[in-house]
């Protein structure tokens, strides 16, 4: 009796100590996060809350230099991508759900579906270089950024969409369908607006990323010293829009901070601090506004 | 639609067999094709072969712009060639020393990754309380919200000096630093999927094994990891995958020198890490050198290609056993 009452001290010390470890494990990622912002903070405060930061461009003397082009830049490269993706990426998922036979090419394109989600960014960046730049001799503008990121993140938004989509209780589709609705009428006014909280999430999970990808931008030459800003796409003569600024060059911050990076001197290893800090407050706050969204999301519905 | 005739819609009773299920109903004009709702569906299917375009696109292209430097490189040379050196006169393009820089920092972010991610998941699916994985399963995603320049960034100015205090002969950039960081990174990509993977598990293997005496620890080690194994083998895939395809980590902090050696204390040259050496401008463009990006492209597309195939038939097969 008094072996097996040993036993059962034993196992659930056992458990205590892998409860302890466990944590500890889990602990180390938010280490890890918190050594790395506060790093970050230490390195790049002295010009964070600099206004000049923001408004100046690039420069090789460190006291000089700001952000203002690469912030632009990456804001204009969200923008495009985020319209070729959603589009594209919706419509695919949707097909993929809603529409497809199940056979063969289905198959093949769900698989592919899978390996382009794996696929290395820097891989797309080659695919950019070689296509667009070689193949159809476009130039390295914000439209060839915004494609190659928007072609990155279109597995990510297929996914999500697919998932969105599954979520949607089978009834819905049914009694759509036995009140005459067509196919595409059950997808347009019920299945797309029910699942556009989840295809939300998922896109701002994907712009996230699309706006610290420096890899592929890298390959397609975007590494250069840009101290101007793309035309305005508004402007007071008709056609009152102009579409010049696609065809512009451009830096993003990524690249702006990894450029900083290699440069041997002590004030840009502070300056590419600083960018990193703004990229980061960037990224994660988009992962904030995600997060939440998946909450309420997943609070409010009760199919 | 406005007449509908009264016997029609009393005849169609569940459960009776539609009549003259042949031939086509009155209401339900069969004979008149929608074409509206044909061509959205073409549209449809255009965007998700999209996706099967970029494929051709990408294994057209590498093999395209590679065949060029394949013209100039022997295949033989660049397979077994243990010195890299683009620039050399003559340029001297041997794969080794670029595939051990790749080969080390992968098995290194591997070794930090994959034995925490796994502890992770079993923790959080197994032990956590609720509100401690509602709180530290999200925070936790935050590790792989953070762009990798910064982790690169990381790694250079911290990590490379903490662990030049343990290696004191190590230089600073080098791959062990390189590779813990990017292990840190694949952390939540392992131990997510692996979680999800061991919570689809049915409650019953587990009160079988507590009816058997085990606790929690034996009962995830000895029952729930093996069920789960082929959700956590696709889990482990990916954060092997995106391991060897991580490109800016390892080319700011990894030294960027290509170097024949399996020590992780020693600077190196990862593939990726070599096509953004490139691409920063150090060779002219449409040289010899600057058409081996494409080839070392090719390898990096052709090894995760296989990683990433495998994992989706893992990953399948545990989202349908279950």
């Amino acid at each position: 009796m008094k072996a097996i009452a040993e036993l059962i001290a034993r196992r659930k010390r056992q458990d205590r100590w892998f409860a302890l470890l466990g944590l500890a494990c889990t602990l180390i990622g938010l280490v890890t996060l918190v050594v790395l912002l506060a790093g970050l903070i230490r390195d790049g405060h002295h010009r964070l809350f600099d206004p000049t930061f923001y408004s100046s461009f690039p420069s090789a003397r460190a006291v000089r230099a700001g952000i203002l082009s690469p912030l632009v830049g990456s804001l204009l490269l969200a923008f495009v991508t985020i319209l070729m993706a959603v589009p594209l990426g919706v419509a695919a998922g949707v097909y993929l759900e809603e529409y497809a036979p199940r056979n063969a090419w289905t198959t093949l394109i769900e698989i592919n579906i899978a390996n382009l989600a794996g696929v290395p960014s820097i891989i797309f960046g080659l695919l950019a270089l070689g296509a667009l730049i070689y193949g159809l001799h476009m130039e390295r503008s914000l439209l060839v950024g915004g494609i190659t990121l928007a072609l990155l993140i279109l597995p990510i938004v297929i996914v999500t969409t697919r998932e969105a989509l599954r979520a949607i209780p089978q009834g819905i589709r049914e009694a759509a369908y036995a009140l005459g609705a067509t196919k595409w009428q059950v997808v347009w006014h019920h299945l797309i607006p029910y699942s556009l909280g989840g295809i939300a999430t998922g896109t701002i999970i994907a712009m996230s990323r699309a706006l610290g990808e420096s890899a592929p931008l890298m390959t397609i030459g975007a590494l250069t010293f840009i101290t101007f800003l793309p035309p305005a796409p508004l402007q007071k003569q008709p056609p009152f829009v102009n579409f010049q600024w696609l065809n512009s060059e451009f830096t993003a911050m990524p690249i702006q901070m990894f450029n900083w990076i290699s440069r041997p001197q002590a004030q840009f290893s502070e300056l590419a601090a600083t960018a990193g800090v703004v990229l980061i407050l960037m990224t994660l706050s988009l992962n904030a506004v995600a997060i939440v969204l998946r909450y309420r999301l997943r609070k409010r519905i009760k199919w | 639609m406005t007449s509908v005739p009264a016997a029609e819609s009393t005849q169609s009773v569940p459960g009776t067999p539609m009549p003259g299920a042949g031939q086509s109903l009155p209401l339900f004009g069969s004979g008149r094709p929608r074409w509206g709702e044909r061509a959205i569906e073409w549209l449809l299917f255009l965007a998700a072969f999209v996706s099967v375009v970029v494929t051709i696109g990408i294994v057209a292209i590498l093999l395209w712009e590679s065949s060029t430097f394949f013209r100039g490189v022997p295949l033989l040379e660049f397979f077994t060639g243990r010195v890299w050196a683009p620039t050399f006169e003559p340029p001297r393009f041997g794969i080794l020393p670029l595939l051990c820089g790749t080969l080390v920092t992968t098995g290194v972010a591997l070794l930090v990754a994959l034995p925490i991610g796994s502890i992770v998941a079993v923790y959080m699916s197994e032990y956590a309380p609720f509100a401690v994985r509602e709180f530290l399963k999200p925070t936790l995603e935050l590790l792989s919200a953070i762009p990798t320049v910064v982790y690169g960034y990381f790694a250079l100015v911290f990590v490379g000096p903490m662990l030049q205090r343990v290696f004191a002969d190590m230089p600073g950039a080098n791959m062990l630093s390189a590779g813990v960081v990017m292990g840190l990174m694949i952390i939540p990509y392992v131990s997510s999927l692996s979680e999800d993977a061991m919570r689809s598990v049915p409650m019953l293997l587990r009160e079988g094994a507590y009816a058997l005496g085990a606790n929690r620890m034996i009962t995830a080690f000895k029952v729930v990891y093996p069920a789960a194994l082929s959700g956590i083998g696709s889990a482990y895939i990916l954060g092997i995958s995106r391991a060897i395809g991580e490109t800016m980590i390892v080319a700011i902090a990894a030294g960027g020198q290509p170097n024949f050696t399996l020590d992780p204390r020693q600077p190196g040259l990862t593939i990726t890490a070599y096509i953004v050496q490139v691409s920063m401008g150090d060779l002219p463009r449409g040289s010899v050198g600057y058409q081996s990006i494409f080839a070392a492209g090719l390898l990096l597309f052709v090894c995760t290609l296989g990683f990433n195939i495998v994992g989706y038939f893992l990953r399948k097969r545990f989202r349908e056993s279950y």
